[in-house]
């Protein structure tokens, strides 16, 4: 059985599941944002398989996904930079009890 | 053939470090797991013959967002405290496997415009040319380039001590 673009597709939907599962059941800022990287990189995994099978000698999809990592980057820093903020005010960051702008 | 046994391994070593991580009761152990999971989808770039985005992938995620996310697991003191899920487990769960069908579904069921051709073999030289080159994705690259800038002075401006 050769490999085709359902298998990295099916992979990159498992991933992104998981991570959308820690990312909304999980109490803790960090795990959330790790969760959140996860789906980030199914994505990315998706663009590149999109890149091989379906345009393989343009490589769209692969200067599409350089900008995601980039992108990804720039939230992770600012997430952790959040998290750290919170931390200092808060002395937790257990998504339950930050709750002041819930409504 | 060594392509497709390459594939299964990164693929399980993927999925299983990737339920690691939200599964995990010690956030530190949750971000080694994440590190493990971000180097088999470098891997799996590689079978994809992405030789570039896997370099880039080990540098920027295994080597940067990874220490970040290590170094803010111990300023915030999170290892003591552990990973717990919140009170919606079971829906959420439940919502997850229910997301996974139906994508897993629509992924088999769509006929995708594949094309035999062979994949470029080394992909820096191509790449470079179409982001920099004449018709290329200069202007994204110059705003992401902006982006970071940004970032990097409102990571600051939020973790500065008043």
């Amino acid at each position: 059985m050769t490999l085709g673009l359902e298998h990295y597709l099916v992979l990159s939907v498992v991933l992104f599941s998981i991570g959308l599962y820690g990312a909304l059941a999980r109490r803790s800022a960090v795990i959330i944002l790790m969760s959140i990287e996860i789906m980030l990189n199914a994505a990315n995994i998706a663009l590149v398989a999109f890149s091989r099978y379906v345009v393989p000698g343009l490589l769209t999809g692969q200067v599409f996904t350089i900008f995601s990592i980039v992108v990804g980057a720039a939230e992770v820093t600012v997430g952790l930079a959040i998290i750290i903020a919170i931390y200092r005010r808060r002395e937790t960051i257990d998504v339950t009890k930050i709750n002041l702008m819930k409504w | 053939m060594g392509l497709e046994i390459a594939f299964w391994v990164l693929t399980v070593v993927a999925v299983a470090a990737a339920l690691a991580v939200v599964s995990l009761h010690n956030i530190f152990r949750a971000a080694l797991a994440l590190i493990l999971c971000f180097l088999a989808v470098a891997g799996l770039f590689v079978t994809l013959s992405a030789d570039f985005l896997a370099a880039i992938q080990v540098l920027i995620y295994v080597g940067a967002v990874a220490v970040l996310i290590i170094l803010a697991i111990m300023l915030t003191r999170e290892v003591q405290r552990g990973s717990f899920s919140n009170r919606f487990n079971a829906p959420v769960l439940l919502s997850a496997i229910l997301f996974l069908g139906v994508a897993v579904f629509a992924v088999m069921a769509t006929s995708w415009p594949v094309v035999t051709l062979p994949p470029l073999e080394a992909t820096t030289t191509a790449l470079g040319s179409e982001l920099f080159g004449e018709g290329g994705y200069i202007l994204p690259v110059e705003i992401s380039a902006l982006l970071l800038l940004v970032v990097i002075i409102g990571a600051i401006t939020l973790v500065r001590e008043k």
